[in-house]
């Protein structure tokens, strides 16, 4: 089936999120599209499955116009959609799931999962999936619930499936698996829109990309073409991929972490006594699948975890069990996970949210008294340092894009003294060229002499950036290794195999 | 100056608008209440005639016990017809400071239900230091007022501490905290030394003449002092939350909590001693009541003032200046429902329905937008439903 979009155009207010796009998808055709975060292709995909209602254009199914205003419509159209964030009750089964909004009842109106059950088996069975219809949703790896998803879509005969950045939680080896899934659902006829920023991905499995920017699409290229235009493409400009790592003295051991411990409140160990050190102008990478721990201890380094047992040595002294405000005034810089939820608060002023940590300390602070003349004057340093884009400081934050609101956050964490770095997931839903400049950033951190230790489930992050890499995996590290390792290796470690021994 | 009457119209567009529409039903209300309007029912021109009829007057008369009152008795001067504006300024003094108890409170995050108990306690220490101190003149109330104050930050300082400690919300510690007040207050004035010699009812000795609030426009007027104390309140609210480090953390806490708490902010610091200020914010109106007004303790001295405050802070956005027009509304409600009920009829309980209606409202900001088709602000749009989830 072959899906064609012409002249969307979507406007909210001012803003033109879709500009004319034209698209066609042909049978058995792995479309990619490739944009950076807020170009419009969630619009577009959503314009596709009925989420939103374009302005104006057309939608035409085997070259037949379609009028899609509601997700049954695209449904009905053979249209079917793997949203981002998966649409599944976590507590009921794989049939349960799947039958979901389209439950058939059998006499005297009872359920009949039995149809569903053989109706999952045989899409499985075609597939080559392995999916037992009576598995609870939630006891399943993510990249099996994603299959749920796509079995979901397939039992409805989608004939145009897509998929919303399906590898931004998958390991390593999932993503291989949901490649060679794509690569078997072309080969029985189904075409697939591939959304994802992710490049090697796209020039792996992608017969045909489309590259859309501000709205607009820019360029209809073949998979051949190389990252590095893909990337400036994406862009509007040229960027660097692969940051320029400078050799350099490594310094002595400035954090050591020993028989570190972090509980719930319910007392079950997430991360459990694990043992690790960065030196002075060093990258510690800590890799691994999202949710194994990372989070945890990453905040668990500035004390913001309420149990924690072990110790957290900075410069020889002692700071696991200091509150949180001497944590980071003893030296530690902390680029949290969600800059939105724990990075800055949203309805205060650029201005104010650079002086979060500082504003009872001089100059900010006169006695009880703020002054607002400084903050507004030292804000006015940051923004130039950090080369923030913005109207004026005295905005909100929250009216800043992603890439302008993490720069705030690297900023005032830096406006401290700083021995260590500690970044959690600092380049997550960034455009290209805020990563460039993230990346450039912690480099020069460590080119300084500082230790940084950077949390990241991206491979190609922890590659580019780390000295050594630990690899977390269900709470524990299962080895640190040189930033020699292969992205094979790395990979099965962060599907917890071990294959040798520690090597640093 | 164009710009900031802007901002000012856009602020108060949906409190005004919510009072409109509060006014409107009640209104309707008032008509299909009175008998001799529903008597016409069958003819719909009379019918609708005396409806409006019925509605002026009654409104006619809220103002007129509200603000002016033109029918003057025999030698009186034009200053007597404005006994009703000063009435609601006397009846919003200590609202304006609970009011601003509540919104302080929202603007950290936290919605204290506690205003009434805390004002109780604020009432039971001035009136102590009232009626069994004598101190000069001016140190006396200070110091009657201070220990209302302290008292009162005391008990909302208790909410903050359990919360900050043991994570519990103090929408429920409040309102549990305000029972215990309610009844410490009828135990207390039954004690020896709140009873009024003499009495045997639950009433403490009136303040010594030293510790009372001094008369703004002679004996005739129950106008005092205390809306100078209110209004410096407000000040202080308002340069406390924009002004001064303290606020700042406040309002961080208020607009996100967990961002606050990984720049380092002690979120526990914050809740304890907002709680602290607002129950002496609360505290102070209690006093003011006592010193200022009643002079006396009695069980019934609180009244609604805690409860009106939560209102009287949704409607004035949390703000302070909004808190004090809010209360002035409120205490001209009040004011001017006893005159509409005496020269009307219509009960006083209606003013009750235009509050609720009012509160219904401003909690339920999409249904206003829809009814007048406004387009969705921005603003601090977020902050009553922020005050409810805590």
């Amino acid at each position: 089936m072959s899906l064609e979009l012409r002249g969307i155009t979507k406007t909210f207010g001012s803003l033109t999120a879709n500009d004319s796009i034209n698209l066609r998808v042909e049978t058995g055709q792995i479309h990619a599209i490739l944009g950076e975060n807020g170009a419009g292709k969630s619009t577009l995909m959503n314009i596709v499955y009925g989420l939103l209602n374009a302005d104006s254009g057309e939608i035409l199914v085997d070259e037949k116009l379609v009028d899609i205003s509601e997700p049954i419509d695209a449904l009905s159209a053979g249209i079917g959609m793997v949203h981002q964030h998966f649409m599944l009750i976590p507590v009921f089964t794989v049939a349960e799931n799947i039958i979901l909004g389209h439950e058939k009842s059998s006499k005297f109106g009872v359920i009949d999962i039995d149809a569903a059950r053989l109706a999952i088996r045989k899409v499985s069975k075609d597939f080559g999936f392995e999916v037992d219809p009576d598995a609870i949703v939630e006891s399943l790896p993510v990249g099996i619930q994603q299959k749920v998803e796509i079995i979901r879509a397939l039992i409805y005969e989608a004939k145009v499936l897509i998929l919303d950045e399906p590898t931004a939680v998958l390991t390593p080896q999932e993503t291989d698996e949901l490649l060679k899934t794509m690569r078997e659902l072309k080969a029985k006829g189904t075409s697939i829109i591939f959304i994802t920023h992710k490049l090697r991905e796209v020039r792996e499995v992608a017969d045909q990309i489309t590259i859309i920017r501000r709205g607009k699409v820019v360029a209809a290229v073949s998979p051949t073409t190389s990252e590095g235009e893909l990337a400036s493409m994406m862009v509007g400009r040229a960027v660097d991929l692969a940051p320029v790592k400078h050799k350099h003295q490594i310094g002595e051991p400035i954090l050591v972490a020993t028989n570190l411990t972090v509980r719930d409140a319910m007392g079950t160990a997430i991360v459990k006594s694990v043992n690790f050190h960065v030196n002075a102008g060093e990258v510690l990478a800590i890799a691994g699948v999202q949710g194994n721990g990372q989070s945890e201890l990453a905040r668990a380094l500035i004390n913001l975890e309420s149990h924690i047992e072990g110790s957290i040595k900075l410069a020889g002294a002692e700071i696991r069990g200091s509150s949180i405000y001497d944590s980071l005034h003893s030296g530690i810089a902390f680029i949290p996970e969600s800059r939105e939820l724990d990075g800055l608060v949203g309805s205060f002023s650029i201005a104010e949210n650079l002086i979060l940590d500082l504003h009872d300390q001089q100059p900010y602070a006169k006695g009880i008294n703020l002054s607002a003349s400084t903050v507004l004057s030292e804000a006015e340093k940051r923004v130039t340092e950090f080369d923030i884009r913005l109207q004026s400081v005295s905005d909100a934050v929250s009216t800043l894009s992603g890439g302008n609101k993490q720069k705030v956050v690297i900023a005032r964490e830096l406006s401290r003294p700083v021995k260590v770095l500690v970044a959690s997931q600092p380049t997550r839903g960034l455009d290209v060229g805020s990563i460039e400049f993230v990346h450039e950033r912690i480099l020069a951190e460590r080119d300084q002499g500082r230790g940084v230790i950077l949390f990241s489930t991206e491979l190609d992050e922890v590659m580019a950036l780390a000295d050594r890499i630990a690899v977390m995996y269900r709470g524990e590290i299962l080895e640190i290794v040189d930033s020699g390792v292969t992205r094979g290796e790395l990979g099965l470690l962060m599907a917890g195999v071990v294959t040798k021994k520690a090597s640093a | 100056m164009r710009n900031s009457l802007a901002k000012f119209l856009q602020a108060i567009k949906l409190p005004g608008l919510s009072f409109l529409m509060a006014f409107t039903l009640t209104g309707l209300i008032i008509a299909i209440s009175d008998a001799k309007v529903i008597a016409k029912f069958s003819t719909p021109l009379e019918f609708i005639k005396s409806a409006l009829a019925a509605i002026g007057n009654a409104y006619l008369a809220l103002f007129q016990g509200a603000v002016y009152d033109v029918n003057l008795t025999k030698g009186h001067t034009f200053i007597h017809g404005f006994y009703p504006l000063s009435e609601t300024i006397v009846i919003a003094t200590p609202l304006i400071l609970t009011g601003l108890s509540v919104a302080l409170a929202f603007k950290a995050g936290l919605f204290n239900i506690g205003a009434q108990g805390q004002f109780i306690f604020g009432a039971i220490g001035a009136s102590y230091v009232g009626f069994h101190f004598h101190l000069p003149i001016g140190i006396h109330i200070l110091v009657a007022a201070l220990v209302g104050a302290f008292f009162a930050a005391i008990w909302g300082g208790i909410v903050g501490l359990l919360k900050a400690r043991t994570g519990a919300h103090e929408v429920i510690l409040t309102i549990m905290m305000n029972y215990i007040a309610s009844y410490f207050i009828l135990w207390i004035l039954k004690t020896q030394s709140f009873l009024r010699p003499g009495r045997i009812d639950p009433i403490a000795p009136e303040v010594n003449q030293s510790a009372r609030l001094p008369l703004l426009a002679g004996a005739n007027f129950r106008l005092n002092f205390g809306i100078f104390i209110a209004l410096a309140a407000a000040v202080f609210v308002w340069w406390l939350l924009t002004k001064t480090t303290i606020g700042f953390k406040f309002r961080a806490v208020g607009a996100n909590g967990q961002a606050a708490k990984t720049a380092g902010i002690s979120v526990p610091f914050v809740i304890t001693s907002t709680m602290m200020i607002c129950g002496a914010l609360a505290g102070l109106g209690g006093a003011v009541q006592v010193l200022g007004s009643t002079y006396s303790l009695n069980t019934d001295i609180a009244g609604s003032f805690g409860f009106d405050a939560i209102t009287v802070a949704l409607l004035g956005r949390a703000q302070p200046l909004g808190t004090v027009f809010a209360a002035l509304l409120f205490g001209a409600l009040h004011a001017g429902g006893r005159t509409m009920q005496s020269s009307t009829g219509v009960p006083l309980d209606i003013v009750l329905v235009t509050q609720a209606l009012v509160v219904l409202f401003i909690a339920a900001p999409a249904f206003v937008r829809y009814i007048f088709r406004i387009k969705k602000l921005n603003a601090s749009a977020s902050l009553t439903s922020k005050g409810w989830n805590g």
